[in-house]
């Protein structure tokens, strides 16, 4: 077996113990590659949380820009001797392993395909630190400089990471150089480069490395957001987090000190929503962050909210479930359960961000649509999403861009005797004006319950006036269709009856997808949705198809049971592609199921034509 | 049901206060409670503390969960903006509202099925984090409004109307709010008014959590011999430690009524209470000693009522939170928005 010999074309997987500080090692090592020019896709693969448990982060060096995992191995860090014998399995023949040479590797456990680099990690950290927590923690800095010697990377470049990393903190900043060079010469004498290669190239352009939680929270640090109010739950903790963290950095009063901003952490997830519904009442923007099981435990809330008319922005970062289900793997499996959140008739905006930097636009867009269409806004996160850092556009901001604070009517318009009525539909978008707290000190007080009301909010069971106000909420629905961000729609390279429809993180391998679906004659118009209520060119777009595949990360199809209930498709148009093992998806797996299935539909062409050459880079 | 105003019309005659606004001002619409619940009592008292203290009735929020208590706030202060919110989360709701705007006086209006029973979390957290709120629970020890099942203040022993009788240990909810940190508990009667007036007003005045149990009997469901929740039986057994007279001003005002010792408690703003105790050996800031005091009367069957504790250096969740000084739901697009040059500098340090 030939040993693998690709440039800028590679997998590397870091096998890890939790909590042994290797993140910041594996981090410095994927933005390396990227300022070299080169494309990074990587992901943390976490069982769970927990110190001690194994965990996993991937790197798909990829010039192509794609962005989804590619599957398979080429060079493990196998740095977990509970994991090894997986770990080994995993690595593609010809592929590589670096690992802890100080005790000797018994035979047996190698394999012959594979190519071993053993680099004395602990014996080379025990010679040059003396403090145990440190001879633990540049391991990791030691086998990044064995790294940067076999696959080729710029040392110089690691080093001034390294610089402005412990910008300030000189003897930290000299232990971690130490280490970096200590495992970058000492593989150079003895290991060499090996046959997998980073070449400097130009394909990163201006694009960030962020994770969508961050993402999301300065979105809503940008969209105005005072008040947070959550309860800890993977995978959406790091939201609330990073709110924080942001929030200290651009929301302190420079004179005094104090915070333009609240957050608590409260007691779960009723009162959070309790809190984000009070302060939204009051007219702050609020949100609460979490996922699946805060969600259903929110419920009552959110139905009074829609009832009451109330702005709330809901972050939800999907996981595994249901149950506590699969807490630290990714899914979309929330979309039915948000769509229409609570008792009785009601249904919610949500937004579908596809990577981190839609997350930051759609966590800013949020506030603006709560507000103005007065009720509870949800942003689908996902795991995959949320806790992996991306390769992804920069953030943008408009500072010509003001909040849209909706219709809030203000003391000088009650004191000029302008008609007020809480639930008055004054011009036929279905959305009336509401007044805050302590407005004016005779005009626009109303009393906000949950049961039902004429259009002055006064208290009333009488049926037409229930009815009317259930049919302006509709017609409030109706216009949110404009307000949420449309779909992105392609055609296909050649003209096609079938289509392809996806939402959220599914995006990431997609491209790569359709490229390799079109080399082999399959051509799909494409949409990506990335809201709901559906615009109307969500349906017009499945009407200008026989077929359509729509794939989704659930078991249960959800998306496309919304398409069916809500834009009355017939079912059997659309055709279900699911992957919902919590593991995040591939271009492989989306490739031959939609390949089959096209094929067992005679949607294929019978010609494969070049496929086309698009990558996400361009 | 209908919605029943009242005449808007001011008598010339009628009494203003300092600001010039009638107790017609601080009024909602007529009642559908029973006629004779205590619930209304405590409406029409809370109708005369904010008559008393002058407070713009606009500048007040008023928030409630649900129940017949709960109701409530649609009859007293109709300038106010006021939320019905769910069944025992209404503390996280009011929460929220004192966050996005601390201008504002906050009135959390609640039962004891709401607070002590399904919202008993959020009674306990609403507490813990001092939230600058009055908080009035109208204790009946039943579900009014679902006709009269036991609610988790309920004495042990205690007979429904029907004759079944409570085995479950009651909560008693001051006891909670002093374990829990609120920096000012009483215990009222619905039927004591001119007890209960001041202590409104003192609460309201306070700054941090103030709990307020009013002993409120429902005439439907509780009010019957076998009951601890009834008329008859709280005014044989209430005992009050002390009668408050809420001094706005500086200067002490001496009233009339029962003799005794009398004792001033210091406000965070300077304003003094002056406290009539009743049993000279009380002092409403020794926290340990209230609730050994407490605890050894309920033994005896007896209510406990006034000013119970009061901490003198109140502080509220705003101070925890160091939030600025101007409400949060006020701040501009400037004070709020970092721009595009600050993300300019987030984009180059995730490059
Ligand atoms: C989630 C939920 N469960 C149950 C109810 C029904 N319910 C309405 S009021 C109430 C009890 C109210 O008791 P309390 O707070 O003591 O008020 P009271 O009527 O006695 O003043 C119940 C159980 C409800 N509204 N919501
Ligand atoms: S049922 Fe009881 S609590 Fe409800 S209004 Fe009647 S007397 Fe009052
Ligand atoms: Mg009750």
């Amino acid at each position: 077996m030939r040993p693998l010999e690709r440039t800028n074309d590679f997998v590397v997987k870091f096998a890890n113990v939790n909590g042994s500080g290797s993140a910041s090692a594996n981090g410095l090592f994927a933005k390396a590659i990227l300022r070299m020019g080169v494309p990074v896709a990587a992901r943390n693969i976490f069982p769970s949380n927990i110190q001690g448990m194994p965990t996993w982060y991937e790197v798909r060096v990829v010039e192509d820009g794609w962005r989804g995992r590619r599957g398979g191995v080429d060079l493990m860090v196998a740095m977990n001797p509970e994991t090894w014998k997986a770990d080994l399995a995993e690595v593609e023949p010809g592929g590589y392993l670096l690992h802890d040479a100080t005790k000797p590797l018994a035979a047996d456990r190698m394999r012959a395909d594979v190519t071993a680099v053993g680099v004395p990690l602990t014996a080379l950290c025990h010679e040059a630190f003396s403090d145990a927590r440190q001879r633990q923690l540049f391991k990791n800095i030691v086998y990044l400089g064995s790294l940067a010697s076999l696959l080729s990377i710029d040392p110089e470049l690691v080093e001034a990471m390294l610089a402005e990393q412990y910008r300030g903190k000189a003897p930290l900043l000299e232990a971690n150089r130490q280490a970096f060079r200590l495992g970058f010469d000492w593989t150079r004498e003895h290991a060499g480069p090996i046959g997998l290669r980073v070449e400097r190239r130009d394909r990163v352009g201006d694009r960030i490395f962020v994770d969508g939680n961050s993402a999301a929270a300065l979105g809503a640090v940008y969209g105005g957001a005072t008040v947070c109010a959550w309860y800890p739950i993977t995978p959406s903790t790091s939201l609330a987090e990073a709110f924080m963290r942001y929030c200290r950095k651009f929301r302190v009063d420079k004179a005094t000190g104090k915070h333009r901003y609240a957050i608590v952490q409260a007691e779960d997830e009723l009162a959070s929503i309790g809190m984000v519904v009070g302060a939204g009442w009051n007219g702050a923007r609020a949100f609460t962050a979490t996922s699946g099981p805060g969600i259903s435990l929110m419920q009552e809330f959110i139905g009074l909210a829609y009832f009451a008319e109330i702005p709330a922005v809901l972050f939800d970062v999907q996981r595994g479930s249901p149950s506590t289900g699969m807490p630290t793997k990714t899914q979309q499996a929330d979309v039915l359960s948000a769509a229409y959140a609570s008792h009785g008739d009601t249904k919610h905006p949500l937004l579908f961000p596809e990577d981190p930097t839609e997350a930051f636009e759609m966590g800013a867009q949020a506030f603006d649509l709560a507000d103005r269409l007065q009720t509870p806004v949800f942003v689908m996160l996902e795991l995959d999403i949320g806790m992996q850092d991306w390769l992804t556009a920069p953030f943008r901001w408009d500072d010509s861009r003001a909040l849209d604070r909706g219709k809030v009517m203000s003391a000088e318009e009650l004191e000029a005797g302008r008609d007020f009525g809480r639930y008055l539909d004054v011009d036929g978008d279905g959305i009336a004006c509401r007044t805050l707290p302590g407005t004016h000190p005779r005009r626009g007080a109303y009393f906000t319950r949950g049961t039902s009301k004429d259009r002055y909010a006064r208290y009333t069971e009488e049926g037409p006036a229930y009815v009317d106000n259930m049919q302006r909420l509709l017609r409030k629905f109706e216009t949110a269709k404009s307000l949420v961000p449309g779909p992105v729609i392609e055609r296909a390279a050649q003209p096609t009856r079938a289509g392809i429809v996806w939402y959220g993180s599914t995006g990431a391998p997609m491209a790569e997808s359709l490229a390799a679906l079109e080399g082999q004659g399959i051509h799909l118009d494409r949409m990506r949705v990335r809201a709901f209520p559906f615009a109307d060119a969500i349906p017009e777009f499945v009407a200008a198809h026989d077929r359509v595949f729509v794939v989704e990360q659930n078991r249960d199809a959800q998306l496309r049971a919304l398409l069916v209930n809500e834009c009355g498709i017939a079912p059997d148009k659309l055709i279900a592609v699911l992957h919902y093992d919590g593991n995040p998806l591939t271009a492989r797996f989306i490739t031959s199921e939609i390949g089959e299935k096209a094929r067992a539909l005679g949607i294929a062409s019978r010609m494969p034509v070049e496929g086309r050459q698009k990558s996400a880079a361009d | 049901m209908t919605y029943l105003a009242k005449p808007k019309i001011h008598h010339p005659s009628l009494p203003v206060n300092a600001l010039g606004f009638t107790r017609r001002d601080y009024e909602g619409p007529v009642s559908t409670l029973c006629a004779g619940c205590g619930h209304d009592s405590i409406s029409a008292a809370i109708i005369q503390a904010f008559f008393d203290l002058a407070v713009p009735p606009h500048r007040v929020a008023k928030l409630s969960g649900i129940g017949c208590s709960s109701k409530t706030p649609t009859y007293f202060l109709g300038q106010s903006h006021g939320f019905n919110t769910v069944h025992g989360r209404m503390p996280s709701v009011l929460t929220g509202a004192n966050l996005a705007n601390r201008g504002l006086l906050y009135l959390g209006v609640s039962g004891d099925g709401d607070s002590a029973s399904i919202g008993l979390g959020q009674f306990a957290h609403v507490m813990r984090r001092n939230v600058d709120m009055t908080y009035i629970v109208e204790n009946n020890g039943v579900y009014g409004l679902t006709k009269g099942q036991f609610s988790a203040t309920a004495d042990k022993g205690s007979r429904s109307k029907r004759g079944a009788a409570n085995d479950d240990e009651p909560i008693d909810l001051v006891m909670m709010a002093l374990t829990l940190g609120a920096s000012f508990v009483a215990r009222g009667f619905s039927g004591d008014k001119e007890q209960l007036v001041p202590l409104i007003k003192a609460a309201v005045q306070h700054k941090g959590a103030a709990l307020i149990d009013v002993v409120s009997p429902c005439v439907a469901f509780n009010n019957h011999s076998g009951s601890t929740k009834s008329y008859d039986y709280v005014r044989e057994h209430n005992e009050a430690v002390n009668r408050l007279d809420y001094m706005p001003e500086r200067a002490p005002i001496v009233t009339e009524q029962a003799p005794g010792e009398t004792r001033d408690v210091v406000l965070h703003d300077g304003g003094l209470l002056r406290l009539k105790c009743l049993d000279p050996d009380y002092d409403p800031r020794n926290k340990v000693a209230a609730m050994a005091y407490l605890e050894s009367h309920r033994a005896r069957g007896i209510v406990v009522t006034g000013l119970l504790y009061v901490a003198e250096d109140a502080s509220d969740l705003h101070d925890a939170q160091e939030t600025v000084d101007a409400p949060l739901n006020q701040l501009s697009d400037a004070e709020l928005v970092p721009g595009a040059a600050a993300l300019e500098g987030v984009n180059a340090s995730l490059r």
